[in-house]
């Protein structure tokens, strides 16, 4: 299937402006304060590398950064975000080293939650340079997959953490 | 009528495979059988696959198969470049969109691999011998001097070469050659076949967030769409108040959808739906909705009673689907006699991608962008709901955020195309997850009854097992109650070496939508086979492997008895001992079974299940501690599933299965009350998070010369039985019903 045309454009509804920087770039916003980042990401940027799981930050498929912290878009609004840095998986330089390692372990199935668990597994890596087992598993139960890739991510993010030293 | 044709000149073909390019179609059907009968059938030659070779000598491979996880949009297509002898990194995979040309496309079944193994190395093959035809022409040397290496023609004498894309407008002027002139490679000759030198086709793009899911496809002008169905199956809307809705910022309007009438089908549930500028919006303006529903039949659904009436079903006699020898003159002859009962619930999918369509009415030649596993029902149900033909529909189908069973069930898409008929603008209908796990094609609740008398050895001289379920058919017919369709998926077939047994089938009637779901009835056939051949070792003091051994009994084919199309399967993959105590010797011994000191609240349970024609043993270890708290430390599954195209995701769709198999036997529970379902979210539907799986997953993969058999369904039976086994060697507790987490362990 060929690329698909996203909408770009949306009418704006007159709210107080919401300033913040999406992947490096400033970015204004002036719909619905309460509207979570996450339909702001897809529906309005069609930054759709970010995907709606659960609505309710129970399963992380929605996970990016905020100043560099996993947070779950489904549940932060607009208004949380004001002044801040968002990173998308669209914003972080291919190949990171958890990408990499994602893809030397063959990691996904379908594919679908790996983006947010990679956004996990890149925060995790930065508070926690050398996780054991048990860090990791307390980090990223958050995350769920449907496909039951946990055992390829576990040592994917083991990999990660040591081309990271 | 010849089965491959150069079809290079014909005008059908745009964009990658446009002009100047080497293009072969192939007809393909679903095995010999079919095959000869097309021939004999079909008047006018109609090309099913595309594979292309560009001037630059790019190969383009159309998949038609759904890509949902399983890995057969990479699978397939590598087949067709080991014949072709072509260089992996030049190839492009094109999707297909619905199309009867294409044959079956309903990614489900475990049949991907299986169905167009044999027909895709021919493609790949034909195109090689033609590429060195071409080469030979040239050169003015014999075809029989020639050979290939990857990418290229090489003429064995002069070592000159002329690489794919030289060759392709040569090629491309060519007849195709009769089957018989297509040498197919030896298996020591495969490149990509049965090797791990290559990943999923789309990996690349899905760790950078650039592969387009069915979630992500948008159109311009675009609305979004949620729909608040009837919370019963059968509600219709009494009465409803839009105006609070319609104050929410970014709404546009409401529109109201029929309620759905048996037979379900594939037609939209009904409800009221909210326009809106985004999905948050229409999210949103849900919430503000008031509608009043009438009452429905269904509202007399309660699990718990339902669960009563299951079980006294399931022990009156039923409809006998197999019987051999006399169970009841067995049975009468007194002795011992064990007797089991097995529940299983509702399950729902949870696939992470919740179902999602695009749908342009495009004037009454709707376009579809959905993760859709069959993209020919999605044309068969819009051409259903719109009153259109189905050739008028194009179903396009990016990558599924996984499947299960669910996404061949495109209601959702037909709900996109009724709404955008209304609205005469495209429209994108988001279900929320609550929408996912409420109004979903559930996997059905089963009872099952089991009795055995046993023989002085131990051993069952006789063994009768009875299920009751609602049906899948229910779902196509509001009469059906019997589970004819799903006989063969674990019941009609037990491979067991005792002289009587019967197996039956008694009537349940639906109350909610059943569908399937990786691996179907086998997960509750296997959890009652596999519980209760546990139960009778451990009733006869034998250990679980070797009376489990003893069960299926001395190397040989066993002859099922079956009709039709079953018939014509299993004489290509005919029920075969050996290879079924071949898994289950194999992950004895990986695991250690019987040799591994086992404390308290430590054991290990087997359990050892055919399906999709693959053979499949697993080994489940569980440490529960002294407050109850399991955890699942090791599991070991043998796998026999015939020829393996990437053994890599072989392993990968059984580590994953594991996963899958301790969601649903720990937490997997779907209940109504008052005909509504009373779960909604991953909160209390849960699946298995990293913390709670198995923590080491060990696949072993029998080496097989047979034809490839299924592998993204076949890992999911034998878990939870092998889970409950060792739960009992563990605690001594034996537990009958699924999930585990409503009993207690200590």
């Amino acid at each position: 299937m060929g690329a698909i045309p996203y909408i770009l454009e949306v009418p704006q509804t007159g709210g107080a402006m919401i300033n913040l920087k999406v992947n490096g770039k400033d970015r204004s916003f002036d719909g619905d304060p309460d509207m979570p980042l996450l339909w702001y990401l897809r529906d309005i940027l069609g930054l759709t590398g970010t995907k709606f799981g659960c609505g309710i930050s129970l399963c992380g498929s929605c996970t990016v950064h905020q100043n560099g912290e996993a947070i779950r878009s489904c549940t932060t609004s607009m208004k949380e975000v004001a002044g801040a840095e968002i990173t998308t998986i669209e914003g972080i330089a291919p190949m990171h080293p958890v990408q990499k390692a994602w893809m030397e372990i063959k990691v996904p199935q379908c594919g679908y939650c790996q983006t947010g668990q990679i956004m996990q597994a890149i925060a995790l890596l930065k508070d926690n340079k050398n996780p054991s087992d048990h860090d990791i598993d307390t980090v990223m139960a958050a995350n769920l997959c449907r496909c039951g890739t946990y055992q390829r991510i576990r040592a994917a993010i083991h990999q990660a953490a040591k081309e990271i030293a | 009528m010849k089965l491959i044709e150069n079809v290079s000149r014909r005008g059908f073909l745009t964009g990658a495979l446009a002009t100047g390019a080497f293009v072969l179609g192939a007809k393909v059907v679903r095995n010999h059988f079919l095959v000869e009968h097309a021939e004999a059938a079909a008047g006018v030659f109609q090309p099913d696959i595309f594979l292309a070779i560009a001037g630059d000598g790019t190969v383009t491979i159309v998949a038609h198969r759904s890509e949902m996880g399983c890995g057969s949009r990479t699978a397939l297509p590598l087949v067709v470049a080991d014949e072709l002898d072509a260089d992996w990194s030049k190839v492009k995979i094109d999707q297909a969109i619905g199309d009867p040309k294409y044959g079956d496309q309903d990614t489900d079944g475990s049949h991907s691999v299986r169905s167009f193994f044999d027909q895709m190395r021919q493609v790949g093959a034909t195109g090689r011998v033609m590429l060195i035809s071409a080469a030979a022409a040239q050169w003015n040397v014999s075809p029989k001097d020639c050979t290939t290496g990857p990418h290229f023609v090489v003429h064995t004498a002069s070592g000159k070469k002329l690489g794919y894309g030289e060759l392709a407008a040569a090629a491309a002027k060519l007849p195709v050659p009769k089957k018989e002139d297509v040498p197919l490679k030896k298996r020591s000759e495969w490149r990509y076949i049965g090797k791990d030198s290559n990943a999923l086709f789309d990996l690349p793009d899905i760790v950078t967030g650039k592969a387009v899911f069915g979630m992500d496809a948008a159109v311009p002008g675009m609305v979004y769409a949620s729909i608040e169905h009837p919370p019963v199956l059968g509600q219709k809307i009494a009465s409803y108040d839009d105006k609070p809705a319609l104050k929410v910022p970014g709404v546009q309007k409401t529109l109201t959808l029929e309620t759905v009438t048996p037979p379900h089908l594939f037609k939209p549930l009904g409800g009221v739906a909210v326009i809106a500028d985004n999905t948050w919006a229409a999210f949103q303006g849900r919430k503000a909705l008031k509608i009043q529903w009438s009452s429905s039949p269904n509202q007399s659904y309660n699990s718990a009673e339902y669960r009563k009436t299951l079980e006294t079903t399931s022990r009156q006699p039923g409809k006998v689907v197999r019987s051999v020898g006399d169970v009841d003159a067995a049975f009468a002859k007194g002795g011992k006699i064990i007797e089991a009962e097995y529940y299983t619930p509702h399950l729902a999918h949870a696939s992470m991608e919740p179902p999602v369509a695009v749908v342009d009415y495009n004037g009454g030649k709707p376009l579809a962008w959905a993760p859709t596993q069959n993209p020919q029902a999605v044309q068969d149900t819009l051409a259903a709901v719109l009153g259109i033909k189905k050739e008028d529909v194009t179903c396009h189908v990016p990558l599924l955020g996984g499947g299960f069973g669910r996404k061949s069930k495109p209601d959702q898409v037909a709900e996109a195309a009724v709404l955008s008929k209304q609205l005469g603008k495209p429209v994108k209908v988001v279900w929320s997850r609550e929408d996912d796990i409420r109004f979903d094609y559930f996997h059905s609740v089963a009872a099952m009854y089991m009795k055995a008398a046993i023989g002085a050895d131990g051993k069952p001289t006789a063994w009768l097992q009875r299920t009751v379920y609602p049906p899948i058919a229910s779902t196509f017919d509001p009469n059906a109650k019997y589970a004819d369709d799903e006989m063969g998926l674990g019941w009609n077939n037990l491979p067991f070496d005792i002289p009587n047994q019967r197996a039956e089938n008694g009537p349940a009637d639906y109350h909610v939508r059943i569908g399937w779901l990786r691996s179907v009835a086998n997960i509750y056939h296997a959890f009652a086979i596999h519980c209760f051949a546990d139960e009778l070792a451990h009733n006869a003091s034998q250990d679980s492997v070797q009376y489990l051994l003893n069960l299926i009994g001395p190397p040989r084919i066993i002859d099922l008895g079956l009709k039709g199309d079953e018939a014509e399967e299993a004489k290509r993959f005919p029920l075969d001992t050996a290879r079924y105590r071949r898994v289950v010797e194999i992950v004895a011994e990986k695991s250690g079974w019987g040799k591994r000191p086992m404390g308290k609240g430590h054991g290990m349970g087997i359990a050892a299940h055919r399906s999709f024609l693959t053979y499949v043993a697993t080994v489940v270890e569980v440490e529960v501690d002294n407050k109850g708290e399991l955890h699942i430390p090791n599991v070991w599954t043998a796998v026999d599933c015939g020829t393996v195209v990437a053994p890599d995701n072989v392993r990968n769709q059984f580590e994953g299965a594991a996963v899958f198999g301790a969601s649903l036997a720990l937490y997997g529970e779907i209940t109504a009350t008052n005909g509504a379902i009373n779960q909604s979210n991953f909160g209390d539907y849960q699946i298995v998070r990293m913390n709670k799986a198995p923590r080491k997953i060990e696949v072993h993969i029998v080496e097989s010369d047979a034809p490839p058999a299924g592998v993204g369904e076949p890992g999911a039976p034998p878990f939870a039985p092998a889970l409950y086994n060792a739960v009992f060697a563990a605690t001594g507790k034996r537990v009958r019903e699924l999930p585990l987490s409503k009993t207690k362990l200590v």
